[in-house]
């Protein structure tokens, strides 16, 4: 597949934008607190995300369960509906016109976590594959080429040869890793330019993973495919990724160079979560208490200061920034070149002024 | 076949973009592979229901019914059954070598009258079942797909249906209408319908949300096409079996129906038969010939569906089949 | 002596298609205050070990060989010393245990019906007991009113580690504790299940396909591979310097965040583990070893000596070849 229609590796300009993007589900209230005025309580899953994909980068979003990584790959795929903020495609916001949103679902394509429950059992690989192709009406490739054709060359990009072979297998007839190529070539056969991953092999058996990583980076390499990789596995981003970005509690709490991000962490979460990466030798290492709060109950100040471990140790106090944490939130500020983190003992060490929070929700409309 | 079968799969460099075609030739067209697809599901369900010692006995029962209902002019004269015509016998006669089930009050046939039946009884049954399907498949499917307002009307609706009186319903449309087939047709096909409708919809329900489901919408999937591509095949089978159950019930309705006087007279069908037969005191004359074939033959049919609605189910649902 | 003993096991599962051979002769042993770690993926056999050695599997299946729980021998108990064996000398944390909740029953009362069944105290003793577990595994003692749903998942592991150790096992078997949880979550269980394992000085068998939990947990460590054992030794040196090339394979998944080897150089084998009712001729790996050679699909490798309290099962090892297995 040709990839010309692809923005050059290296240019600058962001094939996928996300601008203050509020993503909400809503909570249901009985009866009987409804009528005595009770309102539903909302969790906020993505409180105000901005985000930039370049061409041809593979950007890790990690994270916790609960984080809103997976909401957030979501709403792009427009799988949720954001409850107030805008996507941009290729420089153009996505309106509700259905034209451009058909031939943004073409050029956006999803990898899912679980490849046996994504396949219809119903189905042939074929037919499985072929979908793409027929709900966006393509019966033709760009050089004539007939639909089986295709199919097989999106297979064996996917590392499955003979293709025809695999046509008129069912998906229960395959193993993990291969029903995981099948979904990638399903994705593949309508030449896209952007993948959204979500959780691409934490399903698969550790031997197998490596393989279909290769084959990820390899569509990145050759067909110039950005990639949005959703994972909770900071070894896959250290793996894989050109750019990591930490979520926590439906914010970016930090972002910048995988190599940056993970080995020289600024923010105190991404710095919690690289110290619990289970490693030889290692004993009795800090974790964090308890649990992430409910995203329902979104704590003031700084959304991480009540499990902060410099909140807990007098840092940020010494420091003399513990007000700031406990009662203003804050957005990310630039702190090293490119490598962003929301953290106001952080920026202040930094010598920077903390960034102001992202805007709160504007319903469109 | 089994993973680890089927070699190993690419782990080499990609070759370049031109070492990816296959030549068309070597390609299947995508019709004869939808077409291999469901030559393969149909023998893989037929095997399987093979082994099933009970859907098997159901299914040939119901095969032989089947043809005598289609070549029943020439199983039974016809003119065996007109009480004009000379070719009928004295009346209320025991079996003989001349009349096989015996005659009836007309001197008729009743083996003719038996095997003619069995078209009014099976074409009734049928038929009522088509609507009942259709009508509860397409409620039930779009119920579950897309719930909300859609979903709570169209559930009320068949709660409504669901506490119709269908027996009384039958009297009053039967006394307004005056008496047909149609009449009992129309009645067994409304008033069933709700069963069929409430198991499509948990069943659409279920499928909705599977991920595969999710993945065609991610891929820009329209409504229609998830219908009709993904739900209606995962549906389509809990349908059929579900038919097969419900014929069973219509027949037995058809034959309630008939048996209380509210269907043709002119018709001939097994319940009529025994409507006359008991209107012409049958049972207390002894006259068991008149009441046997087609009582047995209601018990048999509506038995052989069962059989092979069973035997459907336990393909449909694994957790049925014994270890 | 081994707590717990495993000699010569092998597990073969009656099938609609016939015989499939899960577990083709594994040998284990652990003593008591030892952590020993049993890693592989699916299919490798690890979890019908954990069945088989609880008497779980099911009807119709072959399992021979020996297990001895301090000496006697499992498979020859009768139906009440099984009973009473089952979780008062050997206790099992499942897999997917937050699922074994029963959800309309409160946790307190779960945990003590455990210790009532098996006789080791009456109803009072057995709330105060209840008490005392859950204050070990870190939850406060008033959460025995609480019903599943009201706990997160990690403190529905914990609660499953209490029952664990409701009835004072000599050996505990963890099959894949953590691998539903999330790294914070699962870093919080596992130094829990150390600091008791060392407090009760338990025999642990701990089961994942993380091989990197299991050198941080456990002493030794065996890899199993299509129903067979094919590395084992101490849990640092088969992770930094492993002699299987299954064993570096696996490793390879699991890469040192810093290591700059490991950057866009994802690693991992071809093909697939084995199905068990198809495990390859010969060495079960051949087919996916970069290393294999001519004789590797003719002879099954048993397990070879392979340094100090080390063995491996790989022709290279044969012979105390000093082979370094870089991948």
């Amino acid at each position: 597949m040709e990839a010309l229609d692809h923005a050059r590796p290296g240019s600058r300009e962001p094939v996928l934008e996300v601008r203050d993007l509020h993503v909400r589900f809503a909570g249901r209230v009985g009866l009987g607190a409804g009528l005595m005025g009770r309102k539903p309580t909302s969790a906020r899953a993505v409180d105000g995300v901005d985000l930039e994909l370049y061409p041809g980068e593979v950007l890790a979003l990690a994270g916790e369960s609960g984080c809103g990584k997976t909401t957030l790959a979501r709403t792009i795929m427009g799988l949720e509906r954001p409850h107030s903020g805008d996507i941009y495609f290729e420089g153009k916001p996505l309106g509700r016109s259905t034209k451009m949103l058909r031939e943004y679902r073409r050029r956006v394509q999803m990898v899912f976590q679980d490849p046996t429950a994504a396949l219809n059992p119903r189905q042939t690989i074929y037919e499985s594959i072929a979908e793409g192709l027929r709900v966006h009406g393509i019966n033709r490739g760009p050089n004539g080429e007939a639909e089986e054709q295709l199919v097989a060359r999106a297979l064996s990009r996917a590392g499955m040869r003979p293709p025809e072979r695999f046509f008129l297998n069912y998906p229960h007839e395959l193993s993990g890793g291969q029903r995981q190529r099948v979904i990638i070539a399903g994705a593949l056969v309508l030449d896209p330019e952007i993948i959204v991953a979500d959780e691409p092999v934490s399903s698969l058996d550790a031997s197998v993973r490596g393989e279909i990583l290769k084959l990820l980076l390899g569509l990145r390499d050759d067909l110039n495919i950005a990639m949005l990789v959703v994972t909770h596995d900071l070894g896959l981003a250290w793996t894989i990724a050109d750019r990591v970005a930490v979520m926590y509690l439906g914010r970016i709490v930090e972002i910048g160079p995988a190599e940056e991000v993970l080995t020289r962490p600024t923010h105190p979460y991404t710095k919690a979560l690289l110290e619990v990466v289970p490693e030889a030798g290692g004993i009795d290492r800090p974790f964090l208490a308890g649990e992430p709060p409910d995203p329902i109950r979104i704590p003031e100040g700084c959304r991480f200061n009540p499990r902060c471990p410099e909140v807990t140790t007098g840092t940020a106090e010494a420091a003399g920034v513990l007000g700031r944490c406990r009662s203003q939130d804050l957005g990310l500020s630039e702190l090293r070149r490119e490598h962003f983190a929301a953290c106001h003992l952080m920026a202040h060490l930094a010598g920077t002024e903390s960034a102001p929070p992202p805007p709160p929700a504007v319903l469109k409309r | 076949m089994r993973p680890g079968t089927i070699g190993p799969t690419g782990a080499g460099p990609i070759p370049p973009v031109e070492d990816l075609e296959v030549p068309a030739e070597r390609l299947l067209s995508p019709r004869r592979i939808v077409w291999a697809r469901r030559k393969r599901a149909f023998q893989r369900t037929a095997k399987t229901y093979r082994k099933s010692k009970m859907g098997m006995a159901g299914l040939a029962i119901l095969v032989f019914f089947v043809l005598v209902a289609l070549f029943a002019p020439l199983v039974a004269d016809e003119a065996t059954m007109d009480p004009t015509s000379p070719a009928t016998g004295d009346a209320y006669q025991p079996p003989s070598s001349e009349f096989w089930f015996g005659t009836d009050n007309l001197g008729r046939s009743i083996y003719a009258m038996t095997v003619h039946g069995s078209r009014i009884s099976l074409t009734v049954g049928l038929s009522a079942t088509l609507i009942s399907m259709a009508i509860g498949a397409l409620i039930g499917i779009f119920a579950g797909y897309y719930g909300g307002w859609l979903e709570t009307g169209l559930m009320r609706l068949t709660d409504w249906f669901l506490v119709l009186p269908w027996l009384a319903l039958a009297i009053v449309l039967a006394s307004l209408l005056g008496r047909s087939l149609s009449i009992i047709i129309l009645v067994i096909g409304i008033t069933s319908w709700p069963g069929t409708a409430r198991i499509v919809r948990a069943q659409a329900l279920s499928v909705k949300t599977r991920p595969y489901v999710e993945r065609a919408r991610a891929l820009g999937a329209s409504n229609w096409h998830l219908i009709t591509r993904h739900i209606l095949p995962n549906v389509g089978p809990l349908i059929f079996a579900n038919t097969i159950l419900t014929v069973a019930i219509a027949i037995l309705s058809e034959t309630t129906l008939s048996f209380l006087g509210l269907g043709d007279p002119l018709a001939v069908s097994w319940g009529t038969m025994l409507d006359f037969a008991f209107s012409a005191g049958a049972a207390t004359t002894g006259q068991w010939w008149w009441l046997l074939p087609p009582g047995l033959a209601i018990v048999l049919v509506v038995l052989a569906f069962t059989m092979c609605g069973f035997a459907l189910d336990e393909i449909l649902n694994p957790k049925l089949r014994e270890r | 002596m081994s707590v717990l003993s495993v000699r010569d096991l092998t597990v073969t599962y009656h099938t609609q298609a016939g015989p499939v051979p899960a577990v083709r002769g594994v040998d284990l042993a652990v003593d008591k205050g030892e952590v020993l770690g049993l890693a592989g993926e699916s299919g490798c056999g690890k979890s019908t070990i954990v069945n088989a050695v609880l008497r779980l599997v099911p009807p119709k299946t072959k399992v021979t060989g020996e297990i001895l729980l301090n000496g006697e021998d499992v498979t020859a108990m009768k139906a009440g010393r099984l009973r009473a064996v089952r979780w008062s000398g050997m206790s099992v944390i499942f897999q997917g245990a937050m699922h074994a909740l029963n959800p309309v029953q409160r946790i307190g009362n779960q945990i003590a019906e455990t210790i009532t069944i098996h006789g080791q105290a009456d109803e009072k003793g057995a709330q105060v007991r209840t008490g005392a577990l859950l204050e070990q595994v870190g939850l406060p003692p008033r959460r025995l009113r609480d019903y599943p749903h009201e706990l997160s998942g990690g403190q529905k592991q914990r609660v499953m580690i209490a029952m664990a150790l409701a009835c004072n096992p000599d050996v505990v078997i963890a099959d894949e504790p953590t691998t539903a949880l999330d790294v914070m979550v699962q870093a919080q269980v596992l130094q829990l299940l150390k600091d008791l394992q060392r407090e009760l000085g338990l025999a642990m068998l701990f089961i994942t396909h993380d091989l990197s939990v299991l050198v941080e947990v456990c002493d030794r460590l065996a890899i199993m591979y299509a129903g067979k054992i094919v590395e084992e030794g101490p849990s640092v040196q088969v992770f930094r310097n492993p002699r299987h090339p299954y064993t570096s394979a696996l490793s390879g998944a699991f890469p040192q965040i810093g290591d700059r080897r490991f950057r866009m150089a994802p690693s991992g084998l071809p093909g697939d583990p084995p199905f068990p009712g198809n495990v390859p001729e010969g060495c079960s790996f051949h087919p996916r070893c970069p290393l294999a050679f001519d004789e590797c699909p003719t002879i099954d490798p048993e397990l070879y000596p392979a340094g100090v309290e080390r063995r491996a099962a790989c022709l290279l090892v044969r012979g105390g070849d000093r082979v370094e297995v870089t991948s």
